[in-house]
């Protein structure tokens, strides 16, 4: 079994969280892993064509979104749902993207997951693996042209570590000294490639050092853990002190996607110890350990949880399709006479029950 | 008015734009304290400094992926690559990122990043400083793709790219950047993008190019005036968005077509304006419609000045067009 060393915390560190704001961050990530629950559910019926889960990596995700300020960049990849919530984007707007419906502000056009919400700063999100890293450097240095006090921070995993943007974007940061943190949620595995097999690299984190810059290696189950290597390295950003790489070690207790299968690369053993390293487990336990939270009081938020995302799809299931002819709007800020041609003939031809109104 | 080279004019439109809006950034490598290997932006850094006319390192995607965050952010960053020929390791980020933004997230995120690349053979440059690949990226949705052929027209595009609101991919042609002066207006100087010129015109047959290639088909056409052939020549300019009424208003008065462009026939640029032809002006036709093109091979050393399009061989093509019917 190839399971990488976690730095040795136990329980969960409270450095600089009280208790009221731990539970808030407690309540973000039942928050998220109801909304896996009933994705993965809701892919399995049909219901949506594909679901992203978070399950695992909630205390890296929301620790770090917690140690943000509002006004901070974001480039997320394709399973960053725990930070939009975090950020406080509206389980309706998640949900709507998911479905692809009227509301959804993507008009239908991306896979689930790939969310867009640029009132919270949470830029667009692709497929493609890394690409998103060079952008958190452009968006950090114009920030500091514009003498904006922010940071930008970019999320990817173990496997995206190799992508080309990768480099691209930490030897950018590096000659720039941009005010960005690259936030690498190191999963253990890259769809079916372990970590090991990634690079031979010892850490992900000590990747930082060649481009010239501090990398810190952190118990990525450890909500308090994450916020606070996160809130050191924001302060370093923008006090001009330059990029900061953070892996968060953690795990992905899920399949990738729901089109993947995990048991065909790795064990029930391995499952079985990252899940007794649960950060949902960990937050509850350290908060109880403290009298600061009862069975009963978990209970209740986590079916405050549930029944917050049973609302929120009642709500946005029902909704149409985004119009058809919507199809051919924001390509470009106005159509070519091509496509405005070919919309005319697609509005000739439509049959009238195909515009759901 | 004042006489300017191509480079020279590509120059007075970065520098009024950077007067004007603080919001315009370059981006490149070697465009700071070298002015850029064509010296496109020559003088550039000494007026506006580092902040705002960045050497890069070595790296396409970085510098396409640093733009693209920039413009998320609402600046107006204007990249040089230094040749075309070295865009690839930022294809990823042209195709799935730049030219999608504004797409995927329902217009919350467009992304508004200039291009410029120098293009083109003749200037004994290679496989790798010589490649006209125009049609890569004309068949991606999402970006507009420009290209002058003369200095007031180089000025004019470039400002109007840089104050437009899409990606614009702007090729330069690199053969004539010093070769061809001429007039360029002063000031705020713009071209409005998918506008094709009338380089010339005539009644017999029309003649469609764009970049380098216009000043050898315009050379082709006087000498053909003698023969008593009078072509129209078609200098598209833009080449998404096209202008296509501007390409049937010239074939139907026509008759007859010649397009002509560097880069491979396959499935070049020119296959797309043969086939707007057949679909929209077949009836006004009096011949097949020729291509005069590279030829569907790697860009060769040696021997370029037998694969690029030349007078002669676009001479012939007209002669041809002209008397087969």
């Amino acid at each position: 079994m190839s399971v990488q060393a976690v730095p040795a915390t136990s329980g969960d560190s409270a450095e600089g969280l009280s208790v009221p704001v731990r539970k808030r961050l407690l309540r973000l990530m039942l928050l998220s892993r109801a909304l896996d629950e009933r994705g993965m559910t809701l892919q399995r019926q049909g219901r949506i064509g594909f679901y992203v889960p978070v399950e695992g990596q909630e205390g890296a995700q929301v620790g770090c979104a917690a140690a943000l300020e509002p006004e901070d960049w974001l480039c997320p990849g394709y399973r960053e749902t725990a930070v939009a919530l975090t950020r406080g984007v509206p389980l309706t707007l998640l949900l709507s993207q998911l479905y692809g419906g009227r509301t959804d502000l993507c008009l239908g056009r991306q896979m689930p997951n790939h969310f867009a919400f640029r009132q919270y700063r949470f830029v667009s999100t692709s497929s493609p693996i890394g690409t998103q890293i060079p952008h958190a450097v452009g968006l950090a240095l114009a920030a500091r042209l514009k003498g904006e006090k922010v940071v930008a921070v970019t999320f990817f995993g173990d496997g995206a570590t190799s992508s080309n943007d990768f480099h691209s974007g930490l030897n950018f940061a590096g000659v720039y000294k941009a005010p960005v943190i690259f936030f690498c949620q190191n999963n253990q595995w890259a769809i079916s490639l372990p970590r090991s097999k990634q690079t031979r690299s010892e850490t992900l984190a000590q990747k930082a050092e060649a481009y010239g810059f501090p990398g810190v290696q952190v118990d990525g189950n450890d909500v308090g853990a994450v916020y606070a290597a996160v809130k050191e390295a924001r302060a370093r950003a923008t006090a001009g002190g330059g990029p900061t790489l953070i892996e968060a070690v953690t795990y992905r207790m899920g399949p990738h996607t729901t089109s993947d299968d995990p048991r065909r690369y790795r064990s029930p053993e391995e499952l079985a110890l990252w899940k007794s390293r649960d950060p949902v487990e960990r937050l509850k336990e350290a908060l109880e350990k403290e009298h600061a939270l009862s069975e009963e009081e978990f209970d209740q938020l986590l079916e405050g949880a549930r029944a917050e995302v049973a609302a929120a799809i009642q709500e946005v299931e029902p909704l149409p399709p985004p119009d058809p002819l919507t199809l051919f709007d924001d390509t470009l800020s106005r159509r070519t006479p091509q496509l405005e041609e070919q919309r005319a003939a697609f509005l000739a031809e439509a049959p009238v029950s195909g515009r759901k109104e | 008015m004042t006489e300017s080279t191509l480079i020279q004019a590509v120059n007075q439109a970065l520098r009024e734009a950077m007067r004007a809006d603080p919001d315009v950034i370059l981006l490149g490598e070697d465009i700071g304290v070298n002015g850029g290997v064509f010296r496109a932006t020559e003088g550039l850094l000494k007026e506006f400094g580092e902040d705002r006319v960045m050497d890069t390192p070595l790296n396409e995607s970085g510098i396409v992926g640093t733009a693209v965050g920039m413009a998320l952010y609402g600046l107006k960053p204007v990249a040089e690559i230094q040749f075309l020929d070295f865009i690839y390791p930022a294809f990823d980020q042209i195709v799935s990122e730049l030219a999608k933004l504004r797409y995927r997230s329902g217009g919350q995120f467009p992304c508004h990043v200039v291009l410029r690349a120098p293009y083109g053979g003749g200037i004994k440059g290679g496989l790798y400083h010589s490649q006209s690949t125009e049609q890569l990226f004309t068949s991606i949705p999402g970006l507009k793709v420009v290209v002058p052929s003369t200095p007031a027209d180089a000025k004019g595009l470039l400002l109007s790219s840089i104050f437009d609101e899409d990606p614009v991919l702007f090729l330069e042609p690199k053969r004539i950047y010093r070769s061809l002066p001429g007039e360029v207006p002063e000031g705020d100087h713009r071209v409005p993008l998918g506008s094709a010129r009338i380089a010339r015109e005539g009644a017999d047959v029309s003649v469609f190019a764009y970049g380098a290639m216009v000043p050898v088909a315009q050379q082709a056409c006087q000498g053909l005036d003698a023969q008593g052939i009078h072509p129209e020549l078609v200098d598209l300019r833009s080449l998404v968005p096209l202008d296509e009424a501007a390409v049937l208003r010239s074939v139907e008065k026509t008759g007859r077509a010649v397009i002509v462009h560097e880069a491979p026939r396959f499935c070049g640029y020119g296959a797309e304006l043969a086939a707007i032809l057949a679909e929209k002006a077949l009836y006004s036709l009096k011949a097949p419609v020729v291509r005069v093109t590279g030829y569907d091979t790697p860009f060769p050393y040696a021997l370029e000045h037998l694969y690029l399009p030349s007078v002669d061989r676009i001479s012939r093509a007209i002669e041809r067009t002209v008397r087969a019917a």
